[in-house]
């Protein structure tokens, strides 16, 4: 069965799982799209600053149209949802709000590239997998975003596999960090698929497919890459910080939000 | 003229804000235009999703609108569906696109991974895709060895 925006808003066990869903997907692109902002003139070179920053701003656009989902479905104001939730009741996985590397966007940035090309690549291919699930979505309107928001994420996709396979392929210090970035990555990648507790909901009223077929796809996808650039796909990844959809999250969370939202609680009734 | 065609004069009239050769009709953002006794509304599709421009665009189109609509409300949406595809694009919008600087969106030929597209300047093809993010969300930057001027296109927008 398929669910409009009405009908949706009467099936109280459905709004709720759609709603849960909604909030995972828009605080994954939130908050890494705030990371993807603090490169913002320190990127590598200003062929990547513009084009690291038109990515951002494309996922900032994406979690815009799913905190607006979730104000059509009567939560609240896109804008407080995305500014005004203390970081316990944050669903986004703990890999994607972690810091870009030692110091801050004013003082000291020593961010670290190899860790931003992966925690991208891994995060944009597993999204584009998710993305591809939800355009069968039961929810129509998240249905019909999704064929847009796939069409975005092609060359998102591309963008970072562009830089994953030329640092790997070349070899020296490049490889070593990636290799690096990638050993920081695993540990936490779990949290990316995971879709905590709702996980069998979710399947149940078919807004989107199995986390373990996500999983298989995404590894799927990867094997050939890895193989062609010599390196091992680990047997499992991990869920080491804890799981964040379940509102478990670091202090690198609670100070991006004082950041971000530092404008916000100025005058949170302005209009931009 | 009947409302309708009112309608679509003033949304004419209204141009994509960094871009003001082309009207949003011309870069196909227009969906749906319902009329009723009470109301008029106006369905359009965003070119990108995390574009800023939006709700200026809604905003000028409100305007637009309201003065033909008499005493009847003016609504406007963005819808996600269909979504919008660089093919939209009118012939007339390829060309104010051209007369402001900017390539239309570039075909991608599969056989060679390359890009072609043609220099707003000189007419060339002999263009090299810099990058296919550009300044603004719906943008890339391309560069022309013919007359040695970077220039930029509508990012090419597959179905």
């Amino acid at each position: 069965m398929k669910y409009t925006k009405e009908e949706a808003l009467i099936h109280k066990e459905y709004h709720s799982a759609l709603c849960e869903l909604l909030f995972q997907l828009a605080d994954d692109d939130f908050i890494l799209a705030y990371r993807g902002s603090e490169w913002l003139g320190l990127a590598p070179h200003i062929e990547e600053d513009v084009a690291f920053s038109s990515i951002s701003q494309d996922m900032m656009g994406h979690a815009v149209i799913f905190y607006g989902m979730l104000e059509d479905l009567g939560i609240g104001k896109a804008n407080d949802l995305a500014h005004d939730r203390p970081a316990e009741e944050r669903k986004n996985a703990i890999l994607l709000e972690r810091v870009n590397g030692p110091g801050t966007y004013l003082h000291e940035p020593h961010y670290d590239w190899a860790f931003a090309v992966v925690r991208s690549y891994f995060y944009t291919g597993i999204k584009k997998i998710k993305i591809a699930s939800l355009k069968n979505s039961s929810y129509i309107p998240l249905s019909q975003a999704a064929v847009k928001i796939e069409m975005e994420l092609y060359y998102h996709l591309l963008h970072w596999k562009t830089w994953f396979t030329q640092l790997l392929g070349a070899g020296g210090e490049a490889k070593k960090r990636i290799e690096d970035a990638m050993a920081a990555v695993f540990p936490d990648l779990d949290g990316v698929f995971s879709f905590g507790a709702a996980r069998t909901m979710f399947i149940r009223l078919a807004l989107i497919t199995s986390e373990e077929e996500i999983r298989q796809e995404w590894i799927q996808m990867m094997r050939p890459i890895f193989e062609s650039l010599g390196i091992n796909m680990p047997n499992s990844f991990g869920l080491e910080s804890g799981n964040g959809r379940d509102g478990v999250h670091t202090e690198d969370l609670e100070a991006a939000l004082k950041t971000l939202t530092e404008v916000y609680r100025i005058d949170q009734t302005a209009s931009w | 003229m009947n409302l309708k065609e009112k309608i679509f004069d003033a949304l004419h009239k209204v141009k994509d804000p960094e871009i003001n050769t082309v009207s949003i009709l011309e870069l196909g953002m227009l969906e749906e235009i319902e009329i009723s006794e009470e109301a008029v509304s106006i369905k359009l599709l965003p070119t990108f999703m995390g574009c800023p421009a939006l709700e200026v665009i809604e905003r000028n189109v409100a305007e637009a609108v309201l003065g033909t609509a008499g005493t009847r409300r003016v609504e406007v949406k963005f819808i996600h569906h269909p979504p919008w595809t660089s093919d939209r694009i009118t012939e007339n919008g390829r060309q104010r696109l051209k007369e402001f600087g900017i390539s239309p969106p570039p075909n991608h030929i599969s056989e060679t991974g390359e890009w072609e597209a043609e220099c707003p300047f000189c007419g060339s093809i002999y263009t090299t895709m810099e990058n296919l993010f550009g300044p603004a969300a719906c943008r890339s930057i391309l560069y022309c060895r013919s007359c040695r001027n970077p220039f930029e296109a509508l990012k090419p927008y597959p179905r």
